[in-house]
């Protein structure tokens, strides 16, 4: 007999059938969600399997956001700290490139989607979450305004000894923000090789600059 | 129909443009009117005709139409079908949402192979179809509130399966459906963004597709939406009918209880 369409995916909800004496546990939900996503998806181009893999950080901040309680203290150091770690730091020891490739950065969603390929230069997304130079108006709300984000921070010579701190908090929240806040929205744009580190430093060079229009 | 499809550039750059230097909000709101221009002739309808035709006619290996589907309400019953979609179906002992409810009467009414059909590229031969026959079914619930059925356990299991899948994080980016859709007011650059997690209000979010896409001329339903928006979450691409797109079409459905359906919708 051929198999039918509805019967060619796995039945998730066995685990309600399996638990008809009791009601099923949150357990019981999540091994069910785990099983669902492993036999809904299929590789696409670039984007393959791999890519559903769940490390600490991102088990323990969806099981958070799932139940509504926040991540433990303890826990949420651990993954701060692990992040941490994975922080490369400037190989020349310069942190900032050139900004206006850095608005170019900042502009572009691309990259990294199984309808992009390999070769794809990957934008940064930023616009999408972020105000960021006062001339785009097409800005997203998901993460803070940037605007005059070196000014507000006192940052008038990048190179000086007194910007040093803020520079580099600045790298690492860009490398890896998980290293800051374990359950940061924000993507691990180093860490997750979104973008490299020339790229990096043009949307330092963006946000830090006093010459670049975000800090105007 | 009128000739709307030559006015919307120039509507919209209309729009933007008495906006000026004005903030965002003005923006979004030159889209919102341009939205509702656009709805008074939705090429959607021509969709929602092809579907009923396709509903009517006798078609596939068993030269059989759809009048005895069962979308839940009893056989061809379809006003009020939709917004009590995806719900749990004794036959397939699944709980499945409208289009991949759809595949199995076209399966087991019409004898077309269902599994050829999912495997079938969005906008494609008989996908194209049931596309047109999710927008000719859902509009005949038009003006209606979802209410969801949440008695069977599976139903119950799919609902929470649908939450966990929309709080995974994943892919290059570590998004979930959460990074966009789980807080109030929040926009990506100008669109703005449901919140999912509860009912986000009539006609928005789940109660908005199938909808007519402008910006690509393309109708889509609820399955190449989640595709899209996995796509854009840099996830690999969920199967047509697979478990956790269901799963997240309970989530979104019942957390939008008493939401009204204005589909077929008309986005940017």
């Amino acid at each position: 007999m051929r198999q039918t369409f509805a019967f060619i995916l796995p039945v998730v909800a066995a685990v309600a059938l399996a638990a008809c004496s009791a009601s099923p546990s949150a357990v019981d939900y999540d091994k069910a969600a785990a099983d669902a996503l492993k036999n809904s998806f299929q590789a696409r181009g670039i984007a393959t399997l791999d890519r559903l893999e769940q490390d600490q950080a991102n088990a323990a901040c969806a099981a958070a956001d799932i139940s509504g309680q926040p991540v433990e203290e303890k826990l949420a150091k651990a993954i701060e700290a692990a992040n941490m770690k994975t922080v490369k730091w400037p190989a020349d020891g310069k942190f900032l490139g050139d900004w206006k490739q850095g608005e170019v950065i900042a502009q572009s969603g691309r990259g990294l989607t199984w309808t992009d390929d390999a070769k794809t230069v990957n934008g940064g997304n930023c616009y999408n979450c972020h105000q960021i130079s006062k001339e785009e108006i097409s800005f997203g709300t998901l993460g803070p305004s940037l605007y005059n984000y070196g000014k507000l921070r006192g940052v008038s010579n990048p190179n000086s000894p007194e910007a040093k701190a803020i520079v580099e908090y600045t790298w690492g929240k860009l490398w890896n923000a998980r290293a800051y806040n374990a359950c940061s929205q924000m993507p691990r744009v180093g860490h997750k090789g979104i973008l490299n580190e020339t790229q990096l430093k043009h949307v330092m060079a963006l946000l830090l600059d006093p010459a670049s229009p975000v800090n105007k | 129909m009128k000739n709307l499809l030559a006015l919307p550039l120039a509507t919209i750059v209309a729009g933007l443009a008495t906006v000026g230097t004005a903030h965002a909000q003005s923006a979004s709101e030159g889209i919102a009117k341009y939205r509702e221009m656009l709805q008074d002739g939705n090429p959607a309808e021509l969709f929602e005709m092809k579907g009923e035709e396709l509903w009517k006619q006798k078609r596939g290996p068993k030269q059989a139409t759809l009048d005895q589907c069962d979308l839940g309400l009893g056989p061809g019953v379809i006003q009020g079908a939709f917004v009590q979609l995806p719900r749990y179906f004794k036959d397939t002992g699944r709980v499945q949402d409208l289009e991949s409810r759809l595949v199995t009467c076209m399966e087991t009414l019409q004898g077309f192979n269902g599994a050829e059909i999912a495997k079938t590229p969005f906008g494609r031969g008989e996908m194209a179809n049931v596309t047109a026959l999710a927008t000719f079914v859902a509009t005949a619930s038009k003006g209606m509130r979802f209410n969801l059925p949440q008695q069977h356990p599976q139903e119950k299991a799919m609902y929470e399966v649908g939450k966990r899948a929309f709080f995974t994080r994943g892919g290059t980016h570590d998004f979930s459906c959460a990074s966009c859709h789980g807080a109030d007011d929040k926009r990506i650059r100008l669109q703005e963004l449901p919140n999912l997690t509860k009912n986000p209000g009539d006609g928005i979010g789940f109660a908005a597709w199938p909808a007519y896409r402008v910006s690509n001329s393309q109708m889509w339903g609820m399955q190449q939406r989640l595709n899209d928006c996995f796509r854009q979450q840099r996830f690999p691409e969920p199967k047509f009918g697979s478990d956790v797109t269901i799963a997240l079409g309970v989530y979104m459905g019942v957390n939008a209880k008493n939401a009204e359906s204005i589909v077929p919708a008309i986005k940017r």
